[in-house]
Formats: structure tokens, C-alpha cells, sequence
């Protein structure tokens, strides 16, 4: 009976906004709130992991404690104490899609992505409640010697491969939410593509929170070895809860010599969350890092992609969109550093604010002395839909090199009235003009997501723009 | 009666500088005029008004769309999508451009909502399939290359280009009335010949039209009921298909002895504008 309640009143909710509601999901262990070394260890001990991982745990949380919040950015109002640091939905990890809980599968229904699923399911990882719940791998991926797994699993069947690389990127001294997902983190993805490989599909992780009042705290690290290529997509779409919530992930990249990397995520966190995340990625010789990062949803992200171009040749590219609406600061960017000659930078952001959102552009560009005939550019937009939003831009350029070539431009336009009189005279009203010019306007990247994510991605621009004009 | 569009005693002022001074007009559907005059005369300022661009202030007068029984729509009470819904079309001089919206996803939605004006936001639109079809047909009519459908919306477009994509328009919307303001101007002499050919073809019974153009080839296959010249903000003149030949030829010396108090407020205008650089 309580279900059906649930059920009914989750409908009347989807109608306001599809991407509202929540399933019952059975919680096998629930961790108490709050952070201390005890629960630390108790999380380690939940997962049987190495001596080596508690100990690098520990640490990391004395440096949580010894670092103090952030005073730039945005306003953080979390309360550490008063936050479930780790739940487990289930005992057992999903070994098929038919093993996957009912509850977990009509949440992914709900959200409208069974296509991408159904197309791609072998390659699809999802995480529910911090744990990956499900995962499987396509054959000819495990005949390649690729490794697609979560970080848990991982910790346990690779450990050599991932000590090698696991927090060095983005050391847990990095930021304080580096050193909290440290101490915490839970679930994620573990990829490594070997010498040479190729994968032709995007690999894809869905990442949600569905407990009330509790954080997430996803550990990424993805190793593409020399001349191979790979393309990992996460989506993430929650359910809408009344009290805070914090999501504080960290995703490590390191591309090898030639190689490639895309990574891409749509975050629409609901709106109480605040997802504070760092995205560091390596790349080597001639290879080649790019992120494409939309952030819809959450209360206030702080979200800074990072490339650091290692040696000669070494590519980074960073393509964003933030779309801040009522009550949201999206306070994103992006970083180069350019630590190698002739390495070549790109940063493209756009940015939408309506109804008093606020996004922010904070990039930083560096150039160390010695990377000669390297190029930069920069190119930041932000649209604004009414006069009570905003928009700002917080470029940092540091260049210790003479010869070298950096650009930047910046434009911050509102929806002009004579494409909204053009589009209106042909029959479209307000409401409609306005979506297709917003649409239009943060094109340029979605036509750089996988199809599925890219009818998605417009979904959510005209679900955001609902009701936007008035 | 026939179905027409009454625009009687208009006034339209522009950021507080009056531009129309008593405008009548009337065009029954199935008819085609001609509206000429020299250059800041309020050619393109009717346009506007009639399609109700904000910034188009009408002060006096009306613009009403009368059934074939007789029933009158106040336009001037409409928003411009309710306008284009309708039926009322405008060809712009300068279309705008829409960077990152496609041209045929725009027009779909576009076609759907005028076919069917009581559409709520957010309904299906069009068939994918029906949509294609058809404008793919309309684009062989009009020589046009299918590839560019998927174009943005006027972004980067030669000046021919926007043309036709305003004709292409015009041929799926199938408005009953269509102000179509210089189609004719970027085009060379082949293009010309091939607008009015396609809007002759287009237009047929079905519309009314009013051609802004300073020239007479685009006439060519649009034979005007009348023409009539505007001169500051009125039109002083109307005479049949030979009055555009007449003007394109010798132009407005004429006009503007027979009309002296209207080339006065012309030159006032003029002179209002050279103060005002910024304004185009």
C-alpha cells in the first residue's frame, strides 16, 4: 500500500517536472550521519579493503579537517555532521540487467533513458546510492583487455593498476573536497584502455542520488595507455528532496602517449545539491584530453575541468554549458596548464542565467616557463534571459613564457527582441522563440553529445525554460 | 465580400518620432499591390506595424483582417505569433539571424503552429515525415539544395540566400496575407526573375500581397491591382502597373512636386534621422 501512495503521488509530481520523484529503494545498511575517523574505518571495513586504502582514507580526512572551506565561489551551506557518508543498497553487485532490483529499474524508466540502456546495456554502468548496482561488459571490450568496472570492484581485483595511478592526479592535499571524497568515496567508474585499443561507443555511467539527506561521493580514474581511445559519458539526473545535500566527486584522467579521451557528463542534480567536484586529467605526448561538461541542475556547483598538458604535442580541450535558474549558482570552468612546448589549449563555456540564476565563468590558463609555441584560446558567452539574473566572468591568465600565444574573448548577450519579433512573426510564441534561441545558442555542444544525450539535453533546456517567460 | 486586410488612418511612431501619418490601405486576398517610395519613406515601417514589432508604436488608426462574411479580427489587438497564426506574413529586408537553430527545425515548428492556431505548447508537431516531404518539395520548386534546411536560420547567409530562405517561407506558410518588404534587393537580374516567379506561383488566388520594392522586375510576374507611392509617412499616390514602370524609371521628382507638404515631412524626417546616426 505504501508504495502505491508513493506511486500516485510521484505521478502528480512527474507531471510538474518528469525528473521529480522517488522510488523506495530497500537500504540494506545504512551508515549513521555525521564524519570521524570511526566511520571512516567503518566504511573501509564495509568494503574489506586493503590496510593501504584505510590508511590513505584517514589521512585524507585529517586533511579535510585541517583545510578550511573555500572563501571564493559560491556559498556552501553544508552541515559535514548531518550527512549519511555511505549507504548500500544492495549485498550483491547486479551481474545481468534481470538481476537489477525492480525499484532501481523504474527509477531508470521513469527518467526516459532506457533507450541509451537498451542500446548500449553491455557497456552501461549505473550508480544507485553510492554503490555501482549494476555492470556488465560488452565481450569484445573484455577480449581487448579493456577493464570496465566500478573503483570498489577495482580496489579489489586490480590493485596494483590502480595504486599506481589512484590519487596522484588529484592528490586528497588538492582541495578540501578532494580530501573529503578522499576519505569517503564510494562507487564510480575504473576504466583502462589498453596499448592501441579503440572503443567506438561512448562507455556510460549513470550517476543519481535517491536517499534523502545523503552525499555522494564518486571516484573516477580512468588510465587510456598509449594510442588508444575512449569516450565515457555520465549523466546525471536526480530526484528533487527538501533538505541539503552534498555530491563531492573526483574523476582522475590520464591519457598516455597519442592517446584520446572525451569525457562528457550532464549533471541535473535537483536543486537542493550542492555538487562540488574536481576533474583533473594528464595528458601526455601527443595525446589528447577533452572535457564537455553541462551542469543544469544542483543548488550551486563549483566545477573547474582540468587539463595538464604533461609533454610536447599534448592537447586539451574544454567545452561547457551552465544553465543557472532560480535559487542556482553555477560557478563553473575550466583549466589548461601548459606544462610542455607546442601543447594546444581550448576552453568554449556558455552560459545561461533566468529567473535570478547566477552563472559564473572561472578559468584559470597557465603557461609555465619553457612551453614555447604554445596556444591558448578562451572563448566565454554568457546569455541572459531577464534583468534579474547574472552573469560573470573570473578569467585568470598566468603566462611565465614569452613565446607563446594566448586568446581570449568574452561576450554576455541578452535574447535580442529582434530574433524573438522574427521568430514570433512566424508563428512561435514567446515561450517557444525563446527555448529555440537558448537551444540554438548552447548548440555548438550538444551537437558534441552522443544522440541519446543530446535529445536529452534538449529535453531538459525546454523543461528548465518552462514557464521562463511571463 | 471578399476576405481582405484594412489598415485605416494608421499612425506608427517609432521611439517617440512619428514615421506613418495616416495610412489607408486595403488589400483583398487574391490581389497584389505594389508599395513604392523613395528610401526612409515608411515602406518597411508598415511592414512592421502590421506584424506588430514592439518597437512599432501604433498611435492611431487600425489594421483589421475581415472574413469573406464579413467578420472583422482587430490585428492590432494580437501579439505578432497570433498575427502570423492568422495568416499575415512578412518577408523581411534583413531576416535575423538564429545561430544554432536549424532552418528546418524551425520551420516545422513553424508550420505547425500556423496550420493549426489552436496548437497549445508543448503538442506534437507536424510528422517528421509529412514535414520533409513537403519541404523538400517546396525547395526542388524553388532550385533551392535540400542541405540547406539544415543551415542555421539566416546565420551566415549570402544576401540572395536570406531571400529565398524568406520565399521558402513564404511557400510553406502559406499566409493569406503577405508583406513581402525589398525580396527583391541583393538579387541579381536571374534571381529576381526567379522570385517572381516563385511568389506568382505561390501566391496565385490564394493571398494577398504587398510587394515593397523600388523596382518593377519583381513584378514582372506579379501584376500589381495598384501600385501605390508612399512619400513621409503617407500614401500620396495610387495608379495601376504602369505607375511602378513610371517610377522605377524616372523615380519620385515628380511625386514629390504634386505632394509638396508630404516631401516636407519627408525632408523632416530625414533630418531626424541624420541626427540620429545610430538608428538603422
Amino acid at each position: 500500500m505504501a508504495t502505491d501512495l508513493q506511486e500516485s503521488s510521484t505521478l502528480a509530481l512527474g507531471e510538474i517536472n518528469k525528473y521529480d520523484f522517488r522510488t523506495d529503494t530497500p537500504t540494506v545498511f545504512k551508515a549513521q550521519r555525521g564524519l570521524s575517523p570511526e566511520i571512516v574505518s567503518q566504511i573501509s571495513e564495509m568494503k574489506r579493503e586493503p590496510g593501504w586504502m584505510r590508511d590513505f582514507r584517514l589521512k585524507s580526512l585529517e586533511i579535510f579537517n585541517s583545510k578550511p572551506m573555500p572563501h571564493w565561489g559560491g556559498r556552501i551551506g553544508v552541515d559535514f555532521q548531518d550527512i549519511f557518508y555511505y549507504l548500500k543498497p544492495a549485498e550483491q553487485q547486479g551481474k545481468t540487467w534481470e538481476d537489477v532490483p525492480e525499484e532501481i529499474k523504474k527509477t531508470f524508466d521513469r527518467l526516459g533513458i532506457p533507450e541509451a540502456e537498451r542500446k548500449f546495456l553491455a557497456g552501461v554502468k549505473a550508480q544507485f546510492e553510492s554503490e555501482v548496482v549494476y555492470g556488465s561488459l560488452q565481450e569484445d571490450l573484455a577480449k581487448k583487455g579493456v577493464i570496465f568496472t566500478d573503483t570498489d570492484t577495482a580496489v579489489r581485483e586490480h590493485p596494483d593498476l590502480l595504486r599506481e595511478y589512484f590519487g596522484t592526479i588529484i592528490p586528497p592535499s588538492d582541495n578540501k573536497f578532494a580530501a573529503l571524497n578522499s576519505a569517503v568515496w564510494s562507487g564510480g567508474s575504473f576504466i583502462y584502455v589498453p596499448k592501441g585499443v579503440s572503443i567506438e561507443f561512448p562507455l556510460q555511467a549513470y550517476f543519481r542520488i535517491n536517499a534523502e539527506s545523503m552525499g555522494q561521493f564518486e571516484r573516477t580514474l580512468i588510465i587510456v595507455d598509449e594510442g588508444a581511445q575512449v569516450h565515457y559519458v555520465e549523466g546525471c539526473t536526480a530526484p528533487m528532496y527538501s533538505t541539503e545535500s552534498l555530491h563531492s566527486a573526483v574523476v582522475e584522467i590520464v591519457c598516455k602517449k597519442h592517446s584520446r579521451c572525451r569525457y562528457t557528463t550532464i549533471q541535473n542534480w535537483a536543486n537542493n545539491i550542492y555538487n562540488l567536484v574536481t576533474k583533473r586529467a594528464v595528458a601526455y605526448e601527443g595525446a589528447m584530453m577533452e572535457w564537455i561538461d553541462g551542469n543544469l541542475g544542483s543548488q550551486l556547483t563549483m566545477k573547474y575541468p582540468a587539463v595538464y598538458m604533461m609533454e610536447p604535442g599534448a592537447r586539451g580541450e574544454i567545452l561547457s554549458i551552465a544553465f543557472a535558474s532560480a535559487g542556482q549558482h553555477q560557478d563553473a570552468g575550466a583549466k589548461l596548464v601548459h606544462a610542455a612546448p607546442n601543447t594546444f589549449g581550448r576552453i568554449v563555456s556558455k552560459s545561461i542565467s533566468k529567473n535570478g540564476g547566477r552563472s559564473s565563468y572561472r578559468g584559470l590558463v597557465k603557461v609555465e616557463p619553457g612551453a614555447k609555441k604554445s596556444r591558448s584560446s578562451v572563448v566565454c558567452d554568457a546569455l541572459i534571459l531577464d534583468d534579474k539574473s547574472r552573469s560573470d566572468t573570473y578569467p585568470y591568465i598566468e603566462i611565465e613564457e614569452q613565446d607563446v600565444s594566448i586568446g581570449h574573448e568574452a561576450s554576455v548577450s541578452k535574447i535580442g527582441e529582434e530574433q524573438l519579433f522574427y521568430l514570433m512573426s512566424r508563428g512561435l510564441s514567446e515561450a517557444e522563440a525563446s527555448t529555440m534561441i537558448v537551444g540554438g545558442f548552447i548548440e555548438p555542444l550538444v551537437k558534441e553529445l552522443p544522440m541519446e544525450y543530446a535529445v536529452e539535453m534538449n529535453r531538459l533546456i525546454e523543461l528548465q525554460m518552462e514557464g521562463s517567460v511571463g | 465580400m471578399n476576405e481582405r486586410l484594412e489598415i485605416e488612418n494608421l499612425h506608427v511612431a517609432v521611439e517617440g518620432s512619428e514615421i506613418l501619418k495616416g495610412v489607408n490601405l486595403t488589400i483583398g486576398r487574391g490581389e497584389v499591390h505594389a508599395l513604392m517610395g523613395p528610401n526612409g519613406s515608411g515602406k518597411s515601417t508598415l511592414g512592421y506595424a502590421i506584424m506588430g514589432h514592439p518597437s512599432y508604436e501604433v498611435t492611431a488608426g487600425s489594421i483589421m483582417l475581415v472574413d469573406a462574411d464579413g467578420t472583422a479580427h482587430d490585428v492590432l489587438e494580437m501579439e505578432p505569433d497570433g498575427r502570423a497564426r492568422a495568416g499575415i506574413f512578412l518577408a523581411f529586408q534583413r531576416p535575423m539571424a538564429i545561430p544554432g537553430v536549424r532552418l528546418a527545425d524551425f520551420l516545422r515548428h513553424s508550420v505547425t503552429n500556423v496550420r493549426d492556431p489552436d496548437r497549445k505548447e508543448g503538442q506534437e508537431l507536424m510528422p517528421m515525415r509529412e514535414f520533409r516531404g513537403e519541404l523538400k518539395d517546396k525547395m526542388k520548386e524553388l532550385s533551392m539544395d535540400s542541405d540547406f534546411a539544415r543551415r542555421y536560420v539566416n546565420d551566415g547567409f549570402s544576401g540572395g540566400e536570406m531571400k529565398r530562405a524568406e520565399i521558402l517561407q513564404l511557400a510553406m506558410l502559406r499566409p493569406r496575407f503577405a508583406i513581402l518588404d525589398e525580396t527583391d534587393s541583393g538579387l541579381d537580374a536571374d534571381a529576381v526573375r526567379l522570385a517572381s516567379e516563385s511568389i506568382a506561383r505561390i501566391g496565385g488566388a490564394e493571398m494577398g500581397i504587398l510587394i515593397i520594392t523600388h523596382h518593377e522586375q519583381l513584378l514582372e510576374h506579379n501584376i500589381p491591382l495598384k501600385t501605390h507611392v508612399m512619400l513621409g509617412g503617407r500614401i500620396v499616390e495610387s495608379g495601376g502597373p504602369e505607375l511602378a514602370a513610371e517610377l522605377h524609371k524616372q523615380g519620385y521628382e515628380r511625386i514629390r512636386k504634386a505632394y509638396p507638404e508630404a516631401a516636407a515631412a519627408e525632408e523632416e524626417m530625414e533630418a531626424e534621422r541624420r541626427l540620429e546616426p545610430a538608428a538603422s
